[in-house]
């Protein structure tokens, strides 16, 4: 079988963003640049589904600007068979919506006809944690999110997800679009050799036209803001100083 | 306008703060129904009545969804969601797994985590772990959103509206529950609870954590954890509080062996006072907390459950 991982470029998830003084967004121009940490965890599991012989290739997505190719080459080099980029931007600071991700997923499962869409749960930029529930919606498959435990069986594959009172265990009809949580595994590092390797990887490249997805944007952003900071506050010196300070604050 | 909440209801018991905290949010609009679907829906359904602001409670019992799988759910009422023009759902993992697909499958742009509603058009939400504030203005016909409920208070119960029994038929071929391991605990939820306090990696283990554990029962708090200290096993993974675990805003948050990352300041820097204890002066958490104790958990954290 085949699996899809959609990658995104996010901004690394070290560097502490900065609204631009404008208000319009995150200011993007010349920062680090890295895949969505939950995106490197889907394609890590596509990797070991296929290292235990139950996929023959994987094949790593991604929707934006030109730069992403950079993202699809660390797929590449972690173990992903061949990569689409799909140009749909030509400024870093368009976030394409999960809505417009979705429909050009959805066009390009049609077309590759995975068994399986292993996809992060959330982007680490806008968090809205949508992308593979509509893209589920969109293909009628079925859905499985939050996963931490994966095992592919012959039809369906067995997921346990991470839920708000603990964990969910259910069983989901091949194809399924499953997205993961932090906790399914620990990605792995791209070593140099298979770098080298991933130059020669191949890796088309189209546009949403191409799929015949138009690109629409649902959510007006009005304005952007920094919260409202906390200050520092007080070093107490010793036990009894905190004691009090709690017993101040509980029940208040 | 028409406005729908989708009540959490898990295995026929109602997560009543969750579900009263995005009625709050919702009737900032106006007058609410909200959709009570579950196997067991009379104990639900009966609180939801008493919630101000709600006018309808329409009521949909069939053990399809008693764990509310998001093909059962959503398949099922599409039809009924589609007659309004607002839907609200808590943040919850029950939220995020049904309101996206529902989005998806009216070709909707879901709204998630919505702090604020500004206008029947307009919200605000946080984006890259809380470091940005942004708003919104959404074009689609069906607003959807899911509310951040850590923002909200609880409505009071002086309401009485009516039950309205609906009908739907459905069933759900592509996916089947198995089963659930839920966390059972005396502690008061850790979303709603008044007082949280957190153990972080520096607890070192899962029996150091009862250090952690005996606090929180001495000050009749809930037990939060960071990610590093789940992902060590010293913590259960619903205890995770963060950019991808729980939002918190209690009125007294301790924080005990915890650096400060912003994805976990990302999840309880609205709470009212912030304690912190750390044998590290320079952990970034002393930056956002009140109070603050440079010192070794190991002797603080007994000593001050022994002295509150
Ligand atoms: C995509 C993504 C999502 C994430 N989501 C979350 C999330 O939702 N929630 C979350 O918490 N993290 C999240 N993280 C992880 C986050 O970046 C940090 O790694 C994590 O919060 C660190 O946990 P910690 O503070 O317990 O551990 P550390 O950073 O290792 O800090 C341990 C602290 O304990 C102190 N300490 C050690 N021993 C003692 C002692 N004896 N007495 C007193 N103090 C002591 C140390 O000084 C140190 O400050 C996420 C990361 C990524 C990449």
């Amino acid at each position: 079988m085949k699996i899809l991982v959609p990658v995104k470029r996010v901004l690394d998830y070290n560097v502490k963003a900065r609204v631009k003084v404008d208000g319009s967004g995150i200011d993007l121009a010349n920062v680090k640049m890295s895949m969505n940490p939950f995106d490197e965890i889907a394609l890590e599991e596509a990797i070991r589904i296929k290292e235990k012989g139950n996929a023959e290739e994987i094949i790593a997505v991604s929707i934006g600007v030109q730069q992403n190719q950079e993202t699809l080459r660390t797929a590449l080099a972690m173990g992903a068979d061949r990569a689409i980029l799909v140009v749909a931007a030509d400024d870093v600071h368009n976030d394409i919506e999960p809505l417009t991700v979705a429909n050009i997923l959805a066009a390009i499962a049609l077309k590759e006809g995975p068994s399986l869409i292993l996809c992060g749960k959330q982007a680490i930029d806008n968090d809205f944690n949508a992308t593979a529930q509509m893209l589920s919606a969109k293909l009628k498959w079925s859905q499985a999110t939050f996963a931490s435990e994966i095992d592919v069986k012959k039809d369906m594959v067995r997921v346990t997800r991470e839920v708000d009172g603990g964990l969910q265990t259910i069983d989901a009809k091949i194809p399924a679009v499953v997205s993961v949580d932090l906790r399914l595994n620990e990605p792995r590092y791209a070593s140099l050799p298979n770098i080298m390797k991933a130059k020669r990887k191949p890796l088309e490249e189209i546009s949403p036209a191409d799929l015949g997805v138009e690109i629409t944007q649902r959510l007006k952003i009005i304005k952007t803001k920094e919260p409202d900071s906390r200050e520092a506050g007080l070093i107490l010196e010793n036990i009894d100083q905190l004691v009090e300070k709690i017993q101040e604050n509980v029940g208040g | 306008m028409k406005i729908l909440v989708l009540a959490e209801i898990n295995n026929g018991e109602l997560a009543e703060d969750q579900t009263s905290k995005t009625v709050s949010a919702a009737a900032t609009l106006g007058k609410v129904d909200v959709l009570c679907a579950s196997s067991q829906c009379s104990d639900a359904s009966t609180k939801i009545t008493k919630m101000e602001n709600v006018e309808n409670v329409l009521v949909l019992e069939d053990e399809l969804f008693a764990q509310s799988l998001a093909e059962s759910y959503s398949e099922t009422l599409i039809d009924t969601i589609n007659s309004y023009s607002h839907v609200f759902a808590p943040s919850s993992s029950f939220g995020k797994n049904v309101l996206p697909r529902i989005g998806g499958m009216l070709d909707v742009m879901v709204i998630s985590d919505v702090s604020k509603v500004i206008s029947e058009d307009t919200f605000e939400r946080p984006v890259y772990a809380g470091n940005a504030l942004q708003t919104v203005q959404s074009v689609d016909k069906v607003k959807l959103i899911s509310v951040r409920t850590s923002n909200y208070s609880a409505v009071p119960l002086t309401g009485s509206a009516n039950i309205k029994k609906i009908d739907c038929k459905s069933n759900n071929t592509l996916t089947t529950f198995i089963e659930n391991k839920m966390q059972t605990s005396d502690r008061p939820e850790l979303t709603s609870a008044k007082v949280v306090v957190s153990g972080g990696r520096g607890v070192g283990s899962k029996e150091n954590f009862e250090i952690i554990e005996g606090l929180a029962d001495k000050l009749g708090a809930a037990v939060g954890a960071s990610r590093a200290a789940v992902d060590s096993g010293f913590a259960p993974n619903d205890w995770q509080v963060g950019q991808t675990g729980k939002v918190v805003a209690p009125d007294l948050y301790v924080a005990v062996g915890i650096s400060g990352a912003i994805q976990h300041l990302a999840g309880m820097k609205d709470s009212k006072v912030i304690v912190a204890i750390n044998k590290d002066e320079e952990a970034p958490i002393f930056q956002v907390a009140d109070f603050g104790l440079v010192d070794d958990l190991f002797k603080a954290v007994p000593e001050i459950e022994k002295k509150v």
